[in-house]
């Protein structure tokens, strides 16, 4: 049965890396109202970073053009469901893409471990991604019991 | 809020690079060249990344850590991390540096 949404927000902003820490730090000050661990709150910080900088970097080849629009929902059980979307270029090979240690960037300045992150940080990640389009990249985080 | 600092301190074989604040893609990119010049004119046998004063690191910190790694081998030295906290670890051990790159404590 699909569990029902206890609470909502989302919020864009402009593609700008100065807005990474902003992100990471809004969606985790919006989970707070369900108290999660100290190590939880690290995990959804650590895993949006990664999903606006993928955007901000590769979506919009970090131009600084085009926004981040991002959706927080909060269903019962204490379930996170974090959304991190943009309007830029898109994925090719999201398979390629996802493999640990690949990176888009030649300069080696990028581990290449943002899905890796991704995915041992939370509990469910899908990538959707359309070249020319976009990528949306939906994270599932169940929050222990308190 | 993602604003990054180093101090540096030298002896005759090492470089200390303190690092202050967070890391990722943004403050990452501000700071590494000026880390790089002083590897280069120090050319130290030892140079230690400082975390402990680094609250939070995502992967454009793997990427400070490996891109300091290659550039300190470069210079004659060897790379060496100090202090890192819990974010920092997680993130290092899920991509296997701790095995390449060693970690101590002061």
């Amino acid at each position: 049965m699909k569990k029902k949404i206890v609470n909502e927000t989302e919020f864009s902003f402009p593609a700008k890396s100065v807005n990474e820490s902003f992100a990471r730090y809004a969606v985790s000050s919006f989970c707070a109202q369900l108290d999660p661990t100290i190590e939880e709150l690290s995990d959804i910080r650590t895993a949006v970073s990664e999903a606006v900088t993928n955007a901000i970097v590769h979506g919009y080849r970090d131009t600084g053009e085009g926004r981040v629009y991002i959706k927080v929902r909060i269903l019962e059980e204490r379930t996170l469901v974090i959304i991190v979307k943009d309007t830029g270029c898109g994925i090719a090979d999201i398979t390629l893409a996802m493999t640990p240690l690949y990176t888009g960037d030649p300069s080696g300045e990028r581990g290449g471990m943002g899905f890796s992150i991704m995915e041992s940080f939370t509990d469910d990640l899908k990538v959707r991604s359309s070249v020319g389009h976009g990528t949306t990249v939906t994270m599932i985080k169940r929050l222990s019991k308190l | 809020m993602n604003v990054l600092t180093a101090k540096y301190v030298s002896s005759e074989d090492t470089l200390t690079v303190i690092l202050n604040g967070e890391i990722d893609h943004h403050s990452a990119q501000s700071i590494r060249e000026e880390i790089d010049r002083q590897i280069y004119a120090h050319r130290a046998k030892t140079v230690y990344l400082d975390l402990k004063n680094v609250g939070f690191m995502d992967s454009s910190g793997l990427g400070l850590i490996l891109g300091r790694y290659t550039h300190t081998k470069e210079a004659g030295g060897v790379l060496k991390i100090l202090n890192p906290g819990a974010s920092a670890q997680r993130v290092m051990k899920l991509a296997g540096t701790d095995k390449i790159i060693p970690i101590e404590w002061d």
